[in-house]
């Protein structure tokens, strides 16, 4: 009977597969169950009896809803193949050109994800709203409305789409190039019949992560989205205007339509994904060719021009006494008022960021790994891929109520960590799960099989196969996976809005305030604070970094160069 | 070798656990002294006010430590709601009393007759014999206008609803949405009973009112810093959302319609949970005393007590600005007129 039970979850390895059943039943306990308590109010009425689908009936038969969808997909779509291919394009120059200045340009490409995405709204309205500063050149275009949810949302997504992209090409295989070389192909045959495989994958992951982004993003559309209805304004006027939960968990479960296709999309590429480095892979040299880097240069320039001015207009607004109406320099605004939360938020939103870091780090990178090089165990590696590739499409008020409804509960016997950091903590993790999952499970696929075969036909156990071979190979992926949660965390909103406690504030939520109170600069101020100490710990890890790789030259170690 | 990779994971796990279990001790003593003791409150009064007020609470009650969480007031009546099943506040102050409406249908206020209720008036406060809720200000329609950008565009000035019906404001009027806006609600069930609250009238000022608005938002202050900033000419907002933008330095000027303006209170609650702290009871005793009120009308001038102050720089009373306004006519009406504005104005916001 046991052997039978082991075959049929094909259990080749125990001690696997228990530590991966551990991480199944958290990843269930800490995002499937709280959904589910959100999720069975769509089926009920207020007053908590089942009443089938006539919500959803109710729900379709609003005219307004047929827009709402249309905005949306029309929002999304555009966002996520301007931000895919602005994405590729840049990683593509610091990856596979001579051009100069990578370095400056890979910190640039980030700015946006280090600052909260209100700032980004009141950063818009600097410069091209009814007084922006492009504006006043005569750059008009209509803000409020779908250009300005599409710019904000290529804004907030690009630099997602540029880290897969950056990861993925980071691994290439020279050989490949130079055997193209040798039989006399051209740039773009290399281009397409090397390169476009190489990243297939993670092109169609980057389209369709940007794409879930903006369809269930809030913060552009709230800040300047005007009266163009999207469905994540819709969850908000159910929820915070109506009071209408059941109505807010039908338009939440609508949401989760991309995170379905997405993972059939992982699903189907996933079949067809052979380009992986070969234990023998060799470095690729990029070779001269000053048209393409001229062409690279003047993409990432105009990118990075434009964040630029972007952080100089919130430079402005936060140094101006009343920006643009009275242009006098001050510095009232960074003194912060207790009514905020004062620094003790600031200290609080780096603490919560750092445990966010460290522990979601941890478990992402292990639970991908048994994902990935887990030996049998196909049901549960299934669950898992499913489960890591939903909270893209959760928006961070849907995972906050479900918390309230799931964690609060008395009966709950995790009842304990609801109003302390540890659920602040986990709602992050969980939130920001998805894209440290690709770029982990990208990082993990790329590296060969072969180890692990090898390390098994030596007896070697797969853990030191983990610690001492795939996670070192791994270490910029892992470090970017650190850095991701640690800067999200720093700027989100959504996800703590309904779940910080009242001796523990944060940072974001004291912007969101600060902008609510109409004190646009004293948030450009604190996002600026934001962003120094998101560039402060970047910096940090890229010492470290550099560190590590000094120390691989002495010994003559083929460590990554990243 | 492999069981003690998992024994790390195990004991990790079980490390976080019993932090949490820490962090969440502490909070359990209540006191029975009304004058010692922590409690939580929850508000949607302006994050400087609640500074400001509290420091003048602790200076008389040094012991009672008031863990205080402020968001708008659409979120924090959805977290007091979606917390039903086990209530984190100990009281609410100053929340709008139509939310506290709905918060009451659900019966999840604790009747309780503060110190003092006999002075409060009895149209700001709930109708039960003990009252479930008590108002402390009202806040009302009031139109923000960015002087410079209309001067700059030759707009003529504005004092009435009626004015906002001239062509020259077309697109430059910006309103609260009333799905997700208090202030939307108040200004739109307002008008609807300036007009003839049974009639068409009002429905048909609004369908004029639409095709001069630029579009509408989701938040009642946001107009009045839409007009500060000069993103907007006229903002429909409320009378503190402009004075304070013109605290800050913003070239605005704050205009009551002289039709009159719709209200709506904000007010205060005990909530019902099991344990019932009695320094929350002297937080709500505290908030609708003299000295609170005093404090109170220095920005919002109308007070529950009608003994209130004027706005800066206006010399008429501000109660007198006030309609005859029927809250529980609006409570009662709220679904129907929801629906019938997003059905006209909310759907027509298509694709461009």
């Amino acid at each position: 009977m046991k052997l039978n039970y082991n075959k049929m979850l094909r259990i080749t390895n125990p001690s696997q597969f228990i530590l991966m059943s551990v991480l199944t039943s958290a990843f269930l306990a800490g995002m499937v169950f709280p959904l589910f308590s959100l999720f069975i109010k769509a089926f009920q009425d207020s007053g908590g009896s089942f009443v089938g689908l006539s919500n959803y009936v109710n729900y379709f038969s609003q005219p307004a809803l047929f827009y709402s969808i249309l905005n949306t997909l029309n929002v999304s779509l555009t966002t996520s193949v301007v931000s895919t291919i602005l994405g590729f394009a840049y990683a593509y120059a610091l990856k596979r050109t001579n051009i100069k200045f990578k370095g400056f340009f890979r910190y640039a490409a980030l700015f946006p994800i280090f600052v909260p995405t209100v700032v980004h709204g009141i950063g818009l309205i600097l410069l091209f709203g009814r007084q922006g500063i492009l504006t006043q050149l005569g750059l008009e275009i209509e803000l409020y409305g779908r250009i300005g949810i599409i710019l904000a949302g290529i804004i907030y997504t690009f630099p997602q789409a540029f880290l897969m992209f950056y990861v993925t090409l980071h691994y290439a295989d020279g050989r490949l190039y130079e055997a193209a070389d040798s039989m006399g192909c051209n740039a773009l045959t290399k281009f397409l019949r090397i390169t476009v495989p190489e990243v297939k994958y993670t092109l169609v992951y980057s389209l369709f992560v940007c794409f879930t982004l903006a369809f269930t993003d809030f913060g552009a559309p709230k800040v300047v989205g005007g009266g163009y209805n999207v469905l994540a304004t819709d969850l908000f006027k159910q929820v915070a205007g109506q009071f209408n939960f059941n109505m807010g968990a039908v338009v939440s479960t609508i949401l989760l339509f991309p995170a379905i296709l997405t993972f059939v999309a992982d699903r189907i590429l996933i079949a067809k994904n052979y380009s992986e480095i070969s234990a023998k892979a060799v470095e690729l040299k990029v070779n001269k060719n000053s048209l393409r880097d001229g062409l690279f240069f003047a993409v990432c320039f105009l990118v990075v021009a434009f964040f630029l001015i972007f952080i100089g207009a919130l430079v402005v607004n936060a140094f101006m006494r009343f920006f643009p109406f009275e242009r006098c320099f001050t510095l009232e605004h960074f003194r912060f008022g207790r009514a905020f939360g004062g620094m003790q938020s600031f200290v609080n939103s780096i603490s919560m960021s750092l445990l966010t870091a460290v522990f979601g780090t941890i478990f992402v990178f292990i639970y991908t790994y048994l994902i990935e090089k887990g030996k049998g165990m196909n049901p549960l590696k299934k669950l898992g891929r499913l489960l890591s590739v939903t909270p893209i499409a959760l928006p961070g008020m849907v995972i906050g109520l479900s918390f309230i409804f799931f964690f609060n509960s008395s009966s709950n016997p995790l009842n304990f960590i609801y109003g302390t950091v540890i659920i602040l903590v986990l709602a992050n993790i969980v939130y920001f799960y998805a894209v440290p999952y690709a770029t982990a499970s990208g990082a993990l696929k790329k590296l060969d099989k072969e180890f692990e075969s090898i390390a098994e036909s030596m007896r070697i156990p797969s853990w030191k196969i983990l610690s001492k071979v795939s996670a070192p190979l791994s270490l910029p992926a892992i470090l970017e996976i650190f850095m991701y949660y640690f800067v999200n965390a720093m700027v989100t909103v959504s996800a703590v809005v309904f779940l910080y406690s009242a001796d523990f504030k944060v940072a974001s939520i004291a912007i969101t305030h600060m902008a609510g109170a109409g004190n646009f600069a004293q948030a450009s101020a604190m996002g600026l604070l934001i962003l120094i100490v998101n560039l402060i710990i970047r910096s940090m890890y890229e010492l470290y970094l550099y560190g590590i790789k000094k120390q691989a030259d002495k010994k003559g170690a083929d460590l990554p160069d990243d | 070798m492999k069981r003690t990779i998992l024994l790390y994971v195990l004991s990790a796990l079980l490390l976080i656990g019993s932090l949490g279990g820490l962090a969440g001790c502490g909070q359990r003593q209540a006191a029975a002294d009304p004058t010692k003791g922590e409690i939580t409150v929850y508000t949607a009064l302006e994050d400087e006010l609640v500074t400001e007020y509290l420091a003048a609470f602790n200076q008389k009650y040094p012991d009672i430590k008031v863990n205080i969480v402020r968001e708008s007031t659409g979120v924090i009546t959805a977290r007091l709601l979606a917390e039903k099943g086990n209530p984190q506040a100990d009281l609410v102050w100053g929340l709008a009393a139509s939310s506290l409406m709905v918060l009451d249908n659900q019966e999840m206020l604790q009747p309780y007759a503060p110190v003092g209720v006999e002075r409060i008036l009895p149209k700001f406060r709930s109708a039960k014999p003990v009252p479930t809720w008590v108002g402390i200000t009202a806040w009302e329609t009031a139109f923000v206008v960015n002087t410079v950008e209309a001067q700059r565009l030759g707009l003529p000035e504005i004092t009435s609803y009626q004015d906002l019906l001239k062509p020259e404001f077309k697109g430059h009027i910006v309103m609260p949405n009333p799905v997700s806006s208090g202030t939307g609600f108040l200004t739109v069930t307002g008008l609807l009973q300036l007009k003839g609250k049974d009639t068409e009238k009002g429905w048909e000022y609004l369908d004029q009112l639409h095709e001069n608005i630029s579009h509408y938002v989701h938040s009642g202050s946001k107009p009045a810093r839409m007009a500060a900033a000069g993103e907007t000419v006229v903002g429909i907002s409320f009378g503190y959302a402009g004075i304070r933008q013109k605290r800050l330095g913003a070239p605005v000027k704050i205009i009551f319609p002289e039709e009159g303006s719709g209200w709506d209170m904000e007010a205060n609650a005990l909530m019902k949970k099991n344990e019932i702290k009695p320094a929350a009871k002297t937080f709500l005793d505290w908030a609708i005393s003299d000295e609170a009120m005093n404090l109170y009308k220095a920005n919002y001038p109308i007070i529950s007590t009608g003994k209130g102050g004027s706005y800066e720089g206006f010399t008429f009373n501000p109660v007198d600005q006030l309609i005859d306004n029927d809250l529980s006519w609006a409570a009662e009406n709220r679904d129907n007129i929801l629906s019938k504005w997003m059905q006209r104005y909310d759907a027509k916001t298509a694709p461009r």
